[in-house]
């Protein structure tokens, strides 16, 4: 890393105070997640004798934990498995369907494709809220006229992902894919393989990159999204997400901060540990997103 | 090549489809039923043309809502960017963990907004009114969330915490990109620290600053799962000698106005929401324009 904006040299006391502002600065960002370790190694009653003080015993916090996954009203298991197989399945359709639709609008230059590039990219722009009421009673009509129930469904809600997270994940896509060299793909073609096999024996193992980007982009999203899981699977349907059973948690348990505050520790705990594993490829995905 | 023409449709299918059936329609459905008398329950659904919108600008809890967001909008905009600028010059700079620093400082952009809200709502209704009282200081004994007046300020500063590292990283790959032979040169030549700030590093950034804030601008103005964790709505206050909810977001507005079965009139705020945004967009479009040209 090369070192460019940095104070030249300074005096002592100049650095001292400069260490101890970032000290601050840093436990400013990181005591949420303190209070919350400390929190959830209470019970309720220690928490509302003193919210700051150190816990009692350590141990609280693995009752907690038990309490929260054998809760007779919300699934909480149940939740963490659904959210796991709706963002791994809609990770999935995403970067393969948009991959290929992407390879397709680049490679081939007829009108058609431009103006189907030009409503993905400009469906961007569309709130949510301008939708969701809709999508919902669209979905529920959809449904009942085919006889293939989308709402309440994994089905249904991975197929919403898709549709929701195409248009930026071709555009991600679709910008990589301009700048690999087309005669590769002729290459392979002379050599008799088809348009299919072309992509997927060609073409996409030279998306490795732009795929970690485009899964970590959609995978923070998607576990953590609230709104769409909470219309299309209802906020005590079947299928749960993480999000819907910890605002399950907090509206059963009011004001219950050892309950609350566990559910939200095992709600952040995969997606941290997975950060401090993946670092590297997760904070390069992140800018590669936001300045495309 | 007819086979090939296939192929290609084949290809495309899946993506169209659901775009198609999970936007396009919507949308067209969602902007038909603004000018509707849709209420969610009765099937029959009746146009009533632009009643819907007329009807907005005179009811004080929209009002109230389209200023708010617009307030906490600015907010975010100058402190989430004052505070990731500030951070990216310390991970950029010589102190020692830098790399650590950085990586400390992205995390909260990874927690849902669903969970810091409640979070935070602990922090400020029971953390700190502890630290208030063990340390008899009386400003903190009453929850900030409780005060009407500062509700939407507390609101940004949860949002900075929560964006701030993201952007950073936006900032430091901009830093990044610039020569360390020019920041060297001008310290040779004797520009001191503010100086190189200032003259060199921020114009040369120009770009990630339009960026970072668009991007704020938006998510602001989307605002929706923190609001309803950290403060659903509350405290309450009043606007136009009317009762209303003091942090209530525009998101969060269509949202309970939907859920009160007024679905048509949701449909209308929620089209204007979407005109803002496409005005936000297009602004961004004619600033990237303009960049085009001075390069």
């Amino acid at each position: 890393m090369t070192v460019v904006a940095a104070p030249g040299k300074q005096l002592k006391p100049a650095r001292i105070l400069l260490g101890a502002l970032v000290a601050l600065l840093f436990a400013f960002f990181m005591a949420p997640f303190a209070m919350v370790v400390l929190n959830s190694s209470k019970t309720s009653r220690e928490i509302i004798y003193n919210a700051i003080a150190l816990p009692e015993s350590w141990g609280q916090l693995l009752t907690n934990v038990r309490l929260i996954f054998t809760n007779p009203t919300v699934d909480y298991l149940g939740a963490f498995w659904d959210s796991t197989v709706i963002t791994f399945l809609s990770l999935v359709v995403i970067v393969l369907f948009s991959s290929m639709c992407a390879w397709v609008l680049v490679r081939s230059k007829s009108v058609w494709s431009a103006v189907l590039f030009m409503a993905f990219v400009a469906a961007m722009v569309i709130p949510f809220q301008v939708l969701m009421y809709p999508l919902v009673r669209w979905m529920r009509v959809i449904g009942d006229a085919l006889n293939f129930r989308l709402l309440g469904t994994v089905r249904g809600i991975v197929f919403a992902y898709l549709g929701f997270g195409c248009p930026l994940s071709i555009f991600i896509f679709h910008g990589f894919i301009k700048n690999i060299p087309y005669e590769l793909e002729e290459s392979a073609t002379i050599d008799g393989c088809s348009q299919g096999r072309t992509f997927f024996l060609v073409v996409f193992p030279l998306l490795k990159p732009i795929i970690v980007t485009v899964l970590i982009l959609n995978g923070i999203w998607i576990w953590n999204d609230y709104l769409l899981p909470l219309l299309v699977l209802g906020s005590n349907g079947v299928v749960q997400t993480i999000p819907i059973a910890v605002t399950a948690f907090a509206g059963a348990y009011l004001k219950q901060w050892d309950l609350i505050l566990t559910s939200t520790l095992i709600a952040m705990l995969p997606i941290i540990v997975l950060y401090l594993f993946a670092q590297r490829y997760i904070i390069k995905g992140m800018v590669e997103g936001a300045i495309k | 090549m007819r086979r090939h023409r296939l192929v290609s449709i084949l290809f495309v299918a899946p993506c169209v489809f659901a775009f198609a059936m999970n936007i396009l329609i919507p949308f067209g459905f969602g902007l038909y039923y603004s000018m509707t008398d849709w209420n969610g329950v009765n099937p029959d659904i009746n146009f009533v043309g632009f009643d819907n919108f007329a009807g907005l600008f005179s009811s004080p809890d929209f009002i109230y809502s389209f200023l708010i967001t617009v307030a906490y909008t600015a907010i975010n905009i100058v402190l989430v960017n004052a505070v990731s600028f500030g951070l990216s010059l310390i991970v950029t700079g010589r102190i020692r963990g830098r790399n650590f620093l950085r990586a400390g400082f992205f995390i909260p952009y990874l927690i849902g907004g669903i969970v810091l809200g409640y979070i935070w709502q602990f922090i400020f209704n029971n953390a700190l009114v502890a630290v208030g009282k063990s340390l008899s200081i009386a400003a903190l004994q009453t929850s900030f969330l409780s005060r009407p007046g500062s509700v939407i300020w507390i609101m940004a500063v949860v949002n900075t915490w929560q964006y701030a590292g993201y952007i950073m990283l936006i900032y430091v790959a901009a830093i990044q990109g610039i020569p360390a032979s020019l920041m060297e040169a001008a310290e040779v030549d004797g520009a001191n620290y503010p100086t190189r700030i200032f003259k060199i590093l921020m114009p040369m950034m120009a770009n990630a600053f339009t960026i970072s804030l668009f991007l704020t601008l938006t998510t602001s103005f989307k605002q929706f799962d923190m609001n309803l964790t950290l403060t659903n709505g509350g405290p309450a206050t009043r606007f136009m000698d009317t009762p209303i909810k003091a942090s209530q977001l525009l998101a969060m507005n269509i949202f309970s106005t939907a859920t009160a079965n007024r679905m048509a009139e949701a449909q209308a705020k929620a089209v204007v929401l979407f005109v803002a945004l496409v005005v936000v967009a297009l602004l961004q479009v004619a600033a990237n324009k303009k960049k085009e040209v001075e390069l």
